[in-house]
């Protein structure tokens, strides 16, 4: 009762917490619920997962119960290429997260897979991804570079998935009334996040005609705030960036990077990192270095996830459920 | 109990922040293994595989060593900062399970990535400082001071 107390006082603290309660996903998941800025996320077992809510008063798998609404995936860190104890077989953990997605109850508009798609990005590792993601049920899929997608420069990346993006790799698209931002913050990278002048500029422009009541999301690899400088997750230049999504009234920045679900709210803007189907990484500073985590055996596959994000509506925000790779 | 398998971690910047439970954190053991291919190096650089070597001799991470041989092990480079006099040819050997660079930040030299027991070098002509970092791992740095001889 120790750390769910803990749990319940941080939140309270914090301003955020409405509401838990127990609720039996696949029998062996609880759940507690909060809400911030209009996002709902769903806690359990140590990924966030879809659980019922006081909110929105349904039960577990409520993800096809709410058919309006932009719904679309996040995928991310699947690190095709990696030999290690931590993951044998990320190819195959990949393939399950895929599987995962394609027996959604409900088609996702489209999918996002937010960088490190490969590990060391050669061509073989990127064609691979490119095959694998092929395979996704969706009408669409949309990627951002992780730092181990240019680890010899951009041009691998972009050869296989630069079509229709600019500079290094960033782009925006439109869909449901929403407009969303794809962006590259591995350029150049030294230790932070960084997006660049150039990429700037472009965020800039692109929102500039936009109504401020239009929802926009984000997608970038590393999170777009400072969760642990010592091991480069944070975006050096990402305040620049934000600035120019002030006048909105909901702003979603949905990352990766850090393999494991970490979520804040600052005034218009939600941040969220989702998990991995690769490997774990530690909790930050929990360890000398952010090195890939070897798990008891068996256990690897309750900290591989993937992420449901569905739109409620206008002041509504936006459900995020994360769940185990089966 | 409710929550059993769930840990929350020091709110980050005062707001609310939530992670999920690892069941075991900590770095993964680096072990040896066969080398597995080399890699190509700018024109004054060359990466050859040899057999792991024992990591230098650690020291504080903004200490100079006069040394021509840097460790690449548990996810750091080992002395972190070194000195040399120009000239120098600096060896790095990658020890690590992982794979790793060695990529000067400003960009004028950097390995291919490195598999388990395969070394890297560079010969530094110009006295000043090289910081370098691992383009794999970029929170990974380092430093080459080449004296003025």
């Amino acid at each position: 009762m120790a750390e769910r107390g803990d749990l319940m006082t941080r939140l309270d603290e914090a301003g955020q917490a409405l509401v838990d309660r127990e609720v039996d996903r696949r029998g062996f998941l609880k759940c507690a619920s909060w809400v911030g800025a209009g996002t709902i996320w769903t806690v359990s077992g140590g990924l966030v997962a879809a659980c019922g809510t006081a909110l929105s008063g349904q039960g577990a798998g409520s993800a096809t119960s709410t058919p309006s609404g932009l719904y679309f995936v996040q995928i991310s860190d699947s690190h095709i290429g990696f030999q290690g104890t931590a993951n044998p077989d990320v190819l195959g953990s990949f393939s399950k997260a895929i599987a995962d997605v394609n027996a959604l109850p409900q088609r996702p508009a489209f999918v996002i897979h937010t960088g490190d798609l490969t590990h060391t990005s050669t061509a073989e590792q990127f064609n691979t991804v490119k095959d694998l993601l092929g395979t996704l049920k969706t009408p669409k899929v949309v990627v951002v570079p992780g730092e181990h997608d240019t680890v010899m420069g951009p041009k691998p990346y972009l050869d296989v998935f630069g079509a229709g993006s600019q500079g290094d790799g960033w782009s925006s698209f439109d869909m449901g009334g929403i407009h969303f931002l794809l962006l590259n913050n591995v350029v150049d990278v030294v230790n932070l996040g960084h997006l660049g002048t150039a990429q700037l500029e472009f965020i800039e422009k692109d929102v500039a005609n936009l109504r401020s009541d239009t929802p926009i999301v984000v997608f970038a690899h590393i999170p777009m705030w400072t969760i642990y400088e010592k091991w480069g997750w944070g975006t050096d230049d990402a305040a620049q960036a934000l600035s120019y999504l002030k006048r909105f009234a909901s702003v979603t920045v949905l990352n990766g990077h850090i393999h494991q679900v970490m979520s804040k709210v600052e005034g218009n803007i939600t941040f969220s990192t989702v998990s991995t189907t690769a490997y774990p990484l530690p909790a930050p500073g929990t360890a000398p270095a952010p090195a890939p985590v070897t798990l008891p055996a068996g256990k690897l596959a309750d900290i591989l996830g993937i992420r449901e994000v569905r739109y409620r509506g206008a002041g509504r925000g936006f459900r995020l459920t994360d769940d185990h790779v089966s | 109990m409710v929550l059993a398998h769930l840990r929350l971690p020091a709110l980050v910047a005062g707001t609310l922040a939530a992670t999920a439970t690892l069941a075991a954190c900590g770095t993964s053991a680096s072990t040896a293994s066969s080398p597995a291919g080399s890699a190509a190096g700018a024109s004054s650089s060359t990466s050859t595989m040899t057999m792991p070597v024992p990591a230098s001799t650690a020291s504080a991470p903004s200490a100079p060593v006069a040394t021509d041989h840097v460790s690449i092990a548990a996810f750091a480079f080992g002395p972190t900062t070194i000195t040399v006099k120009p000239g120098t040819t600096v060896t790095w050997t990658q020890q690590d399970e992982d794979q790793h660079t060695v990529t000067a930040n400003d960009g004028s030299f950097t390995s291919s990535p490195l598999v388990t027991g395969t070394t890297y070098t560079h010969t530094f002509t110009a006295p000043g400082t090289y910081a370098y970092h691992c383009s794999i791992h970029p929170f990974m740095h380092g430093t080459v001071v080449v004296t003025n001889g």
